[in-house]
């Protein structure tokens, strides 16, 4: 993936097959470090599959017999030196954590890229999950909710193009 | 600066609209956004897509969601287009500007740009 914002979708969409009804990303950067967490309430994995979870032969779907995105994210965290780590739990609380850190320093660290972008594919694909967006560095912070959108735009789904442009815009106006 | 009075603002334009629900449309186009369409470039062509229904005034007409893996990976970004009555028509090797001239041509204007197709690409 050329940029962080596509492995970012790549993984939330995990999040949406695993039919989660909240899906939090957190993007963090201290200290020449990125620190990316995906975090859901889907059905989460058993602990056989989070074992080998980062195996590119490790998958849930069917149409093929590999799955990339994990594998993908890891490679991307580890080039720089940094680390991929998956929690999973199916019980009362039920959901998967997936953190990868960044040495943003590093000849090979991705570009972070157009994670608003991927807020609105986001967004367009599953409108009635909550996503919520943050974006936290040094000169501030940038956060989304879609939960406290849906409070103001009332009936009005969020999946409008005049809403899409809107979270566009607020993501990517200068702080 | 986005503020939250503007989506207040867009409520109030909207609210009195009849069909706020999408989902209604005869038309159906589905844009494949798995690892492989994501890495091929399938983000622009939603985006392209979305905005030239938009554009085009053709919210009420055409519904464009995501899917996952199609199973032919190497062709995408992917487009596949339903319609009632009429063959699927799959859309391979998508770019933003592809999708801008489908979203005229084809769900405007009812015809299909054959060359597109995956029929026409396998061929080549």
């Amino acid at each position: 993936m050329k940029e962080l914002s596509l492995n970012i979708l790549d993984i939330a969409k995990n999040s949406v097959k695993a039919k989660a009804t909240q899906i939090e990303i957190v993007i963090d950067e201290q200290n020449d470090w990125r620190r990316l967490t995906i975090r859901d309430n889907g059905c989460g994995m058993p602990p056989e599959m989070v074992a080998t979870v980062t195996d590119p032969f490790t998958t849930s779907r069917t149409t093929r017999p590999v799955g990339m995105g994990l594998p993908l994210l890891k490679l991307a965290a580890e080039q720089t030196g940094g680390t991929l780590s998956v929690k999973s739990s199916q019980g009362v609380d039920h959901g998967t954590e997936v953190t990868a850190t960044f040495a943003m320093n590093h000849l090979d660290c991705v570009p972070l890229g157009d994670y608003a972008g991927t807020m609105v594919t986001l967004i367009q694909g599953s409108p009635d999950i909550d996503f919520s967006f943050t974006y936290r560095r040094a000169s501030g912070e940038i956060n989304l909710e879609t939960a406290q959108m849906r409070e103001i735009l009332g009936d009005v789904p969020l999946d409008t193009p005049e809403v899409l442009a809107w979270v566009y815009e607020s993501l990517t106006a200068p702080e | 600066m986005k503020t939250l009075a503007e989506l207040q603002a867009i409520r109030d334009r909207m609210k009195d609209t009849v069909n706020l629900r999408s989902g209604s449309g005869s038309i159906r186009a589905v844009v494949g956004m798995a690892t492989c369409g994501i890495a091929a470039g399938a983000r622009p062509v939603l985006a392209a897509l979305v905005e030239e229904v938009s554009r085009l005034g053709l919210t009420d007409k055409v519904t464009v969601t995501q899917t996952g893996c199609i199973g032919i990976c190497r062709y995408e970004p992917i487009v596949e287009v339903y319609e009632a009555d009429k063959e699927k028509v799959t859309y391979v090797k998508m770019t933003a500007e592809k999708a801008r001239r489908i979203a005229e041509e084809h769900l405007q204007g009812g015809k299909v740009v054959e060359e597109y197709t995956i029929g026409a690409v396998e061929n080549a």
